[in-house]
């Protein structure tokens, strides 16, 4: 009899073994059943801009985003000029998303009174997920800009395309944890009037960094280093550190930058300040994005 | 001779059952699964409401025992706003972190026997969401349609501060406290 109650006791308790573990079993029951696709990175960058160089990112789909972009005069320019304070350049532009993967932009800098437009397409993008996802993602960046400041120059009216200029750039970017981004992005500056003795070429390097501090605040570097034979003087490479600060539908630059000129044929060939005596450019660019279309996804 | 033979019977009758339980046969479990379930959360606030649906929820039911199991990728909820997704997933919900919300519970007081109409019950249970476990106790209605779906629907709210889901102090005007998670859910009777 004894044996009977110990098997009774084996029963009972192999049942409520089982009856403990099911939930649990249901759930990985669930999981071994679903497919799931751990899906794409949904952003290397909080922007479309580093800070003032493109980032990888494109917008969504149906989405307009209008930003002003601000830079002061120089640090250095002395308490008379309230240490850059009194003066100020703009950008005005508007940017749309064709699609996911296609964007395209207008803009308007008070700089050299500069219509600019571009195009910029997301070839390649970074997949989540640990091993054999696919670790980058690519854009292609091409734009041209139309400078339209008066001249008496004779040569210069007979030919309005002298004041056209063009930039191409290939940006290959990584999102290496929730911390840390980092893009590299060659570039390519075509100017139809070179200043003489100058190429009408210009090719750099451009890099940039964001470190996530929190889920909302991001410190941005961007850096252009212009290859050894593109190099002419009084000009230096471009180099910004600034603070993203997202909130959902804006975001907010804020950026220390020796380069005045909001677009690439400025700040790449034709950075003019210099860090190491305070040649430097505050500003701020507040970013805001419209939802235009509604997601038919859904 | 007599205690070898109860030690015997007894011995089979655990062999059936354990098997049972492992192999589960037809008789013994009847299982209900269901795939691509409708989940949509909704939050009412001053500036805009949010809402965002998910079609990818999985579910499964066990008559003979009573309990559910549910599960939801994070990643599946698409919004109005593409933008809002990417918040979602980033900021509020960190589905790189917590790729899933998932319940599993029970139905209170026993199985129905017929649910061939509405059938009002509760489920308790625990919800896993951002991370955090929180009981539930959510109102289900049941039902079995002609082409022999059972049919789940109901709908319960969420204290966004129970799962530690932030709000920023800057957004705060665009996002409810507390949301309203509602669900339909159609599952098939297995084997």
């Amino acid at each position: 009899m004894k044996s009977f109650t110990f098997l009774a006791s084996l029963l009972f308790l192999t049942i409520a073994h089982f009856q403990l573990q099911a939930q649990d079993d249901l759930l990985s029951d669930l999981r071994s059943d679903q497919n799931v696709d751990p899906g794409y990175v949904p952003s290397i960058f909080k922007s479309t801009r580093i800070l003032n160089s493109h980032s990888v990112e494109t917008l969504h789909k149906g989405n307009l985003d209008f930003r002003i972009s601000h830079r002061f005069g120089k640090l250095n320019s002395g308490a008379y000029n309230f240490f850059g304070l009194d003066e100020a350049t703009i950008r005005l532009g508007l940017e749309y998303g064709l699609t996911d993967r296609i964007t395209v932009g207008i803009g308007r800098s008070s700089y050299h009174k500069t219509f600019d437009g571009y195009f910029k397409t997301k070839l390649l993008r970074q997949r989540n997920s640990k091993d054999g996802a696919f670790p980058f993602s690519m854009s292609w960046f091409s734009n041209m800009a139309i400078n339209t400041l008066r001249t008496d120059d004779a040569l210069l009216n007979a030919n309005k395309s002298y004041g056209y200029s063009y930039a191409h750039q290939l940006i290959i970017a990584r999102r290496f944890s929730r911390f840390f981004s980092f893009q590299v992005a060659p570039i390519l500056i075509h100017t139809n009037l070179a200043e003489t003795n100058q190429s009408n070429d210009a090719f750099a390097i451009g890099g940039g960094g964001g470190f996530n501090v929190s889920k909302r605040i991001s410190f941005n570097i961007d850096y252009v280093y212009r290859l050894p034979d593109n190099r002419y003087k009084p000009y230096t490479n471009s180099l910004s550190l600034g603070v993203d600060i997202e909130t959902g539908g804006h975001v907010f630059q804020l950026i220390v930058t020796n380069s005045q000129g909001i677009i690439e044929q400025v700040f790449v060939p034709k950075t003019e300040g210099l860090w190491s005596n305070g040649g430097l450019f505050y500003g701020f660019t507040i970013s805001r994005q419209f939802n235009l279309k509604k997601n038919k996804e859904k | 001779m007599v205690r070898w033979i109860i030690n015997t019977s007894v011995f089979k009758l655990i062999t059936i059952l354990v098997a049972g339980f492992v192999i589960c046969a037809p008789a013994f479990c009847q299982a209900y699964k269901g795939k691509n379930g409708k989940v949509k959360f909704f939050s009412e606030a001053p500036l805009e409401n949010i809402e965002a649906v998910s079609n990818e929820a999985n579910s499964v039911f066990k008559a003979t025992t009573g309990e559910v199991a549910v599960l939801i990728p994070i990643r599946s909820f698409v919004f109005d706003k593409t933008l809002m997704r990417d918040h979602f997933n980033e900021t509020y919900m960190e589905s790189n972190k917590y790729p899933e919300a998932t319940f599993a519970g029970k139905l209170e007081g026993g199985i129905p026997e017929n649910v061939a109409e509405d059938k009002v019950v509760t489920v308790s249970g625990k919800l896993n969401l951002h991370g955090i476990i929180k009981e539930q106790n959510i109102q289900v209605t049941l039902k079995t349609d002609a082409n022999g779906f059972l049919n789940v629907t109901g709908k319960f709210r969420i204290r966004l501060i129970d799962h530690k889901i932030k709000i920023p102090r800057i957004v705060f005007k665009n996002i409810a406290e507390t949301v309203e998670v509602s669900f339909e859910l159609k599952l098939r009777q297995t084997e």
